[in-house]
């Protein structure tokens, strides 16, 4: 949303993905890390053993681009498979999308189903996550059960057909040397994917990164 | 912006209108602040006096607040709940929809009441649905100066060189 009397441009992105996955560690380092004059109150709204119950919040401000103060609202849905009401309404006016997966082997069907949840989510408010501003941060890549980078890609990040034949032509990954974001499979056919990040969140790896991408795609979509 | 997300702007014009409306409004029922704040939970404008309120936050909980009651209604079988009262010892908030995409906050305390409060809202639910819609309307006939960030590429990547 783009106001002219407050000459502010306002952004919503959401973290999702499955429960435990560092969602909120994400917010929370962030917060920790930037000056307090650029952000507000980081809000939780979580249960007593501090799982996230309806949403966590926090307001980052960015920077001025033509005049306009960028803010961007930082939002983190609950992860458990049975809180979907809450997780739905959190969505809704979203502008971009980090999905936190999480690295462990054993954690693999959980991100599947959450990755599922939220294309359904989002196709409910007739949403195209392909067309919008979208990443994925595989998180926890320190642990022993990690599961190796190109695993998690085939699970989760597999690339979805581009029909715009306009954009039919190879766009370099920036985050990783020698890979694509846009190329054509041996088939012929045109696929994407979402740029993709390593983090272990709990020590801020990534979770700049990842926040710097995310953000940037929603202002580039302005552009 | 991306299709399918919220896509409308603001001008000086729309906010002097709400600014003005609102003014009376709090005037009329000595109110103390009224906050408009859109469904996805962010502040357009705040009229009023409210010292040490954090109005990004308290937009961020009201939308989030009248989305779980609107989930809520629907349980029990109602289409929404059109207004939502919280009331306080000192402080009261009063919360109503406007035209499905905006959410009006009145705070007031004990030099109004209540009641005041409800009959007033009425007439200012519909001045401003009135407004709000000339705002979408045009967000939808794509007249709005919507491309503010064409060509700043440039500008967008050296707000990253950090």
């Amino acid at each position: 949303m783009i106001n002219y009397a407050s000459r502010e441009i306002n952004c919503k992105i959401v973290y999702y993905g499955p429960g435990l996955g560092g969602k909120t560690t994400n917010l929370e380092h962030v917060y920790g890390k930037v000056k307090p004059e650029t952000r507000g109150k980081l809000i939780s709204l979580a249960t007593e053993t501090e799982r996230t119950l309806f949403f966590d919040f926090l307001p980052v401000d960015l920077g001025t681009i033509r005049g306009f103060k960028t803010r961007f609202h930082l939002y983190t849905v609950p992860g458990q498979v049975y809180y979907n009401a809450s997780r739905k309404l959190i969505l809704k006016n979203v502008d971009g999308i980090v999905f936190v997966g999480d690295s462990q082997a054993e954690r693999m069907e959980a991100n599947l189903e959450s990755m599922q949840n939220l294309y359904d989510n989002m196709a409910e408010y007739g949403y195209d996550l392909t067309q919008m501003p979208f990443v994925i941060q595989y998180n926890k890549r320190d642990l022993p059960n990690a599961a190796p980078i190109e695993d998690l890609q085939a699970a989760l990040n597999p690339g979805w057909e581009v029909e715009d034949a306009s954009k039919h032509r190879v766009q370099p990954d920036p985050y990783h040397a020698g890979q694509n974001l846009v190329e054509q499979l041996p088939g012929g056919e045109w696929v994407e994917k979402a740029p993709y990040f390593e983090a272990i969140a709990v020590q801020g790896d990534g979770v700049f990164d990842t926040l710097k991408a995310v953000s940037k795609l929603v202002l580039k979509a302005l552009a | 912006m991306t299709a399918g997300t919220a896509n409308w702007s603001f001008t000086q014009d729309d906010f002097t209108a709400i600014t003005e409306s609102l003014s009376r409004f709090l005037g009329e029922t000595k109110s103390i602040c009224a906050l408009l704040v859109d469904r996805s939970g962010q502040l357009v404008t705040t009229v009023g006096n409210a010292p040490g309120l954090d109005t990004t936050a308290f937009a961020t909980l009201t939308a989030a607040d009248y989305s779980a009651n609107d989930q809520l209604a629907k349980l029990v079988g109602e289409n929404d709940f059109s207004s939502l009262f919280h009331q306080g010892e000192k402080e009261s908030i009063y919360v109503a929809d406007i035209a499905r995409r905006l959410l009006l906050v009145i705070i007031f305390d004990s030099r109004t009441t209540v009641g005041l409060v409800r009959l007033r809202m009425k007439d200012e639910v519909e001045e401003l649905t009135l407004l709000i819609d000339r705002v979408f309307s045009r967000g939808r006939s794509g007249a709005a100066p919507e491309r503010l960030l064409k060509g700043a590429d440039d500008e967008i990547d050296k707000l990253f060189n950090w």
